[in-house]
């Protein structure tokens, strides 16, 4: 954060609470579980020893959405499971954020039949599109870098 | 395929006129029956014959030809490894099968499979809904009517109609 610079030998550092929040939040952030296709091996594979997902903050794979605040859809989404996806997103607790990883949960990919749902963003509010089929972990953790930018850029106004 | 031959003279003279027909196709056995008669067929088979396992119970569109259904059953003996396959044929209006689920126990989903994908009617039924799709489901769509795809492929003068369908992706 640059903050180093306005470090002295006091000991006290002069930000903004928006600022303070917002790295908090962007460095604690707890996946829910929820493969649902190849995709997932990929998730499971980046948060695996050899690219390591915990160096940026989430090495908790929550089980339960009640204590997540970042959904990783990972793989194609069925008509009959769309019910169960927004309802596991209604369960968590605020502010929660959404990445659509893969193809699949993006915009359908090769699934352009009647049982998969076209893209999450038609029942979830999606922040992050990582493209891919399936995507490199590089890709994955690449994505959620860009959700943690995004999230230190978040006014505390919007989760009121 | 002597063993054949034989398997369907003996069922033919047991079930009469309930075997409409035979086919042989690389060694493999069918038989043709109709749809009245089909769960007199499956109990003589399992009872009298061996064939104890139903491997599997499917459905194929025949669209545009008429009568446009056919009915597989797949038919498997564990005790003398011998494979064997019913078929009939049903109408493209109201096709309906009586179940096989007195006979075969795990006709049960197969049957509830086929009607939710392919609308096929079973009377006698314990349980029939649908077992894939989700229960308000529209259509059946395994049938070639069903439109394949559900969203056309984007363009610049198509962008905006599609967008519209994605109500949550400008949050």
């Amino acid at each position: 954060m640059g903050l180093e610079q306005k470090l002295g030998d006091m000991g006290i550092v002069t930000t903004s609470l928006e600022k303070v929040v917002g790295w908090a939040r962007s460095n604690a952030i707890w996946p829910m579980l929820f493969g649902l296709a190849c995709c997932a091996i990929e998730m499971m594979s980046t948060q695996a020893s050899r690219y390591d997902l915990s160096r940026f903050g989430m090495e908790l794979m929550r089980a339960s959405p009640r204590q997540s605040d970042l959904m990783i859809v990972a793989g194609r989404v069925s008509r009959k499971m769309a019910p169960v996806l927004r309802n596991l997103y209604d369960q968590m607790p605020d502010p929660k954020w959404v990445i659509a990883m893969g193809d699949c949960a993006s915009c359908g990919g090769v699934f352009n039949n009647y049982a998969i749902v076209q893209g999450v963003d038609e029942i979830v509010p999606v922040d992050v599109y990582v493209a891919g089929c399936p995507p490199r972990p590089e890709t994955l953790i690449d994505g959620i870098l860009k959700l943690q930018e995004k999230i230190k850029k978040e006014p505390l106004t919007k989760w009121q | 395929m002597s063993d054949q031959t034989a398997l369907s003279d003996t069922v033919s003279m047991a079930l009469g006129d309930a075997v409409t027909g035979k086919l042989e196709f690389r060694g493999e056995l069918t038989l043709l029956t109709t749809a009245e008669r089909i769960v007199e067929v499956l109990r003589y088979l399992k009872d009298q014959q061996h064939f104890n396992m139903l491997a599997d119970e499917t459905c194929v569109d025949y669209y545009p030809k008429s009568p446009r259904f056919g009915m597989i059953y797949q038919l498997y003996s564990t005790s003398k490894n011998v494979r064997l396959r019913i078929k009939l044929m049903l109408g493209e209006t109201n096709p309906v099968v009586p179940s096989a689920c007195a006979v075969f126990e795990n006709a049960n989903w197969f049957e509830r499979e086929l009607y939710d994908l392919l609308g096929i009617q079973f009377s006698d039924h314990p349980d029939l809904r649908r077992i894939m799709m989700p229960p308000g489901w529209e259509g059946h769509p395994l049938r070639k009517e069903h439109p394949v795809k559900v969203e056309e492929v984007a363009f610049t003068f198509n962008r905006k109609r599609i967008d519209e369908g994605k109500i949550y992706a400008r949050e």
